[in-house]
């Protein structure tokens, strides 16, 4: 949903708010998809209009999408499921289809989809399109990092490919056209929707488009500088840790990250260092530092005891 | 499930005085769970769809209850013709025809 907001609520840029909120009105009085339960094209409506809405309604939002400082793609509502989707009981829930009994033709599609085993051409139906599909899909982190083709296997024993494309995000939702339910009467079949659900990785950490992960250096790297290996989703890389790092610096990977689907500029990885100490005893260390004079005397908790 | 503190989070425009009259005047009914109060997926699903009738569309405290009643009726009875319909489905193709046919047309 990237309309224009105005074109949505059928208002011209000049509106009143008062205006705005007629139209909105209006528009959902016909479009609310659990007062309009056979219409089938709702649901998309019904969400353009609240998204129009929310970002003209609210005088900041409108001033900052006036003035081009934002688009309308800020509006977008997330996923909402409707009181109709659960109020109809309908098999196959948030994109189900089999709530069309406005007339003859339509009870007649309902009783071709309600036969196991799909379409029976019904005397006098019309070909309707099929029912469209939800399918949730559990994908590993790996495969959105670079992409992936997995399979899902129906209940019916038949099998979808998926493509995952690269950056595809958790909860995503991939429309597979015409891979949903077989069209009645000789219509075209409905379109799968697949939401993924992207398993975490052990150790890498997805915000947006960059990686975070945290790295363990010995004191001795901390302390005196040192060349490292450290794992990226495309492989392990040569890090420099400058000397004199400390427990909670951050040292950047420029374009190691996830590359972003709509700009195809990749994200970067962020390593947050942790110094750890030497696993085995070191008698040696621990004379040195008894002996140890620091030439500057440090108290890294005098911030907190203030 | 949600308690009543995170649905009403979940939903910007929705005051809790209201929740709490529409769950006392019965338009709105959570099960407990103990004495706590908790939202299935259905119920939050309902609670949208009242504060989009009440905020946005203005319809007023006073009418909401016939506005739902009237929208459960239409509900209930697509699922009884929805289960009619299941039931028609699962005849002999030579009854189902007959069914067909004796619908007055354009019903």
């Amino acid at each position: 949903m990237e309309a224009d907001p105005y074109d949505a609520l059928g208002v011209p840029r000049t509106a009143t708010d008062k205006e705005i909120k007629a139209a909105f009105k209006k528009l959902a009085r016909k479009h609310h998809p659990d007062l309009n339960p056979d219409d089938k094209a709702a649901e998309e409506k019904f969400k353009e209009i609240s998204a129009a809405h929310d970002l003209l309604g609210n005088k900041e939002q409108r001033r900052r999408f006036d003035a081009g400082e934002i688009d309308a793609s800020g509006a977008q509502r997330p996923q909402e499921r409707f009181y109709r989707d659960f109020a109809d009981g309908s098999v196959f829930s948030t994109h189900a289809a089999q709530d069309g009994f406005g007339s003859n033709e339509e009870l007649a599609e309902f009783l071709a989809s309600a036969f196991a085993g799909g379409a029976r051409r019904s005397r006098g139906a019309r070909p309707a399109r099929g029912q469209d599909t939800t399918y949730a899909l559990r994908v590993a982190f790996e495969d959105v990092a670079s992409g992936a083709t997995r399979t899902v296997t129906l209940p019916d024993g038949a099998t979808l490919n998926v493509t995952i494309p690269e950056g595809a995000e958790d909860r995503q939702m991939l429309r597979l056209p015409g891979q949903g339910g077989p069209g009645f009467a000789g219509g075209p079949p409905g379109d799968a929707f697949v939401e993924l659900h992207v398993d975490p990785h052990a150790i890498f950490r997805r915000k947006d488009d960059n990686i975070h992960l945290e790295v363990p250096v010995t004191l001795k790297e901390a302390v005196l500088g040192a060349r490292i290996m450290v794992p990226t989703i495309g492989g392990p890389v040569t890090v420099t840790v400058p000397k004199g790092s400390n427990s909670g610096s951050t040292l950047r990977l420029r374009d190691r990250g996830i590359r972003n689907r709509k700009t195809g500029q990749r994200g970067h990885q962020l390593i947050t260092l942790k110094v750890v100490l030497p696993a085995a005893e070191e008698p040696e260390l621990v004379r040195f530092l008894e002996a140890w004079e620091p030439k500057t005397a440090q108290d890294p908790r005098r911030e907190m005891l203030a | 499930m949600m308690d009543i503190e995170t649905l009403v989070a979940s939903i910007p425009q929705l005051q809790r005085a209201d929740l709490e009259s529409w769950v006392s005047a019965e338009l709105v009914m959570p099960g407990k769970v103990g004495p706590v109060a908790r939202f299935t997926e259905m119920e939050c699903a309902r609670v949208r769809l009242i504060c989009t009738l009440h905020y946005d569309l203005e319809i007023g405290a006073d009418t909401l209850p016939l506005v739902l009643s009237l929208i459960d009726q239409l509900y209930a009875s697509r699922q009884r013709l929805a289960s009619l319909a299941t039931a028609i489905a699962q005849q002999e193709p030579s009854v189902r025809e007959r069914i067909l046919a004796a619908l007055p047309p354009g019903s």
